[in-house]
């Protein structure tokens, strides 16, 4: 437990610090909103109608451009080796690396996207079911990411391949994420069921996706 | 210096015809390798021999081909099995640039199961004591090296594997870390140690490592 704090918190500092990744995907996150507010210009149901979807496509870019240096700092430092050397369950380490990812990148996005709503005239009563949804659905997005980007660890520039392998993965995640946020905001009777298929995306995400980051891990140190 | 390298227990290593390929190519044929307490081992060889290979394979890093390691109590030749008696130390320093001399130690002491008081000890094993809180990136290539060889204190593990320790050392500093590889010996551990020059030891073995066989 020790050894798997001192990741965690190791990551959060690093995340956290002048260089690190977490400002750098929330302010991508506020750019591509802000963007999008500008270029819809002032109608504004549409904007509102679209709001929430937006923010899920959004917020899932910005996860996507935090992925690639998950892995590939530690190993080019040298740091993975130890870690390898020092699991004593690599798929649990790779847990531990998977939610480091998700406290730097994936809970500021949830904490900015209040304000970034605002902007898109996001009705009062979507905030609700948008950001638990978002709470559901991001832990799946840092669980997949982080395995591509175990995959990915040894390739150079390896940005472009993990879009490439996560975007299908991520799918569902957006489509029942998004699905939930919108008929949540209506009163929807969907809304149940869409929160329930994003909870198993996630949960299956929790199972699967350490067990093929440890694997990855484990041939990429070859 | 004040360094407490007790090793709770002698163990013999053994590695048996190890072959290790990377990247499809064989670069390691049936190597063999038997390290006794006090035992310290100068593994040679032109670059692309494989020494940083077999230090990796002997860490439990790489993948066997074939071959066997096994970890045996020196007194009773048992298998001992879950060791996990190596601390391997690459050519790299496994610091982060943005985190102080002590976060650094202070994370490899949590990763290592280390007591936090052994921080300070390696600290101290390799003369960081005025660097304690500077940011690993803000130090010399020769003060970074030490600060990613004192990973061996914080583990203490009973076999190190050292790869080039001295390459940006000052000659003062290599003489330090060949002391402390003695006093590791002397308390019943054991060390292979890639290296070109600079790290004297006494009755050490040497190995060749030539076109991927020890000789």
């Amino acid at each position: 437990m020790r050894a798997l704090s001192a990741i965690i918190l190791r990551d959060l500092k690093l995340a956290f610090r002048a260089g690190g990744g977490s400002m750098q995907a929330v302010s991508f996150f506020a750019i591509v909103i802000v963007l999008f507010a500008l270029a819809i210009g002032p109608d504004i149901p549409l904007i509102s109608k679209i709001a929430s979807p937006l923010l899920w496509a959004c917020a899932l870019l910005s996860t996507l451009i935090s992925l690639d240096q998950i892995y590939r700092a530690d190993r080019e430092d040298g740091s993975l080796d130890v870690i390898v050397a020092t699991s004593e369950e690599l798929v649990v380490t790779c847990v531990a690396k998977a939610a480091a990812h998700w406290l730097s990148t994936g809970l500021p996005l949830i904490l900015a996207t209040p304000a970034l709503a605002i902007l898109l005239n996001l009705e009062a009563g979507a905030y609700g079911p948008l950001i638990l949804s978002l709470l559901i659905g991001t832990p799946g997005l840092s669980l997949i990411g982080a395995f591509a980007a175990a995959l990915t660890v040894s390739l150079p520039r390896a940005s472009l391949l993990i879009s490439i392998i996560v975007s299908p993965l991520f799918v569902p995640i957006l489509i029942f994420g998004s699905g939930a946020a919108t008929a949540g905001a209506g009163g929807d009777p969907q809304f149940m069921s869409n929160l329930m298929l994003l909870g198993a995306s996630t949960l299956f995400a929790a199972i699967f996706a350490p067990l093929a980051s440890a694997a990855a891990l484990r041939s990429n140190l070859d | 210096m004040a360094v407490d390298a007790t090793v709770p227990r002698l163990i013999r290593y053994r590695a048996t015809n190890i072959c290790v390929s990377r990247g499809g190519d064989r670069i390691l044929t049936d190597v063999s390798l038997t390290l006794q307490p006090g035992d310290a081992v100068m593994l040679r060889g032109p670059n692309g021999a494989g020494k940083t290979t077999l230090l990796r394979a002997l860490a439990g890093l790489l993948r066997l081909d074939s071959g066997a390691i096994a970890v045996e109590d020196a007194a009773t030749g048992e298998i001992v099995p879950d060791a996990d008696p190596v601390v391997y130390c690459g050519p790299l320093n496994a610091t982060k640039s943005a985190l102080s001399v002590d976060e650094n130690l202070a994370f490899w002491a949590a990763l290592y199961r280390a007591p936090k008081e052994r921080i300070g000890e390696a600290r101290a094993a390799f003369g960081l004591d005025g660097f304690a809180g500077r940011r690993a990136g803000a130090l010399s290539t020769g003060l970074a090296r030490r600060l990613g060889l004192a990973r061996l204190i914080i583990a203490q593990k009973p076999i190190w594997l050292v790869d080039e320790p001295t390459a940006s050392l000052d000659s003062r500093s290599a003489e330090v870390f060949s002391s402390l590889v003695e006093r590791h010996r002397n308390s019943g551990g054991a060390a292979v140690i890639a290296t070109h020059d600079g790290v004297d030891l006494d009755r050490a073995r040497r190995v060749e490592l030539a076109c991927g066989a020890a000789q």
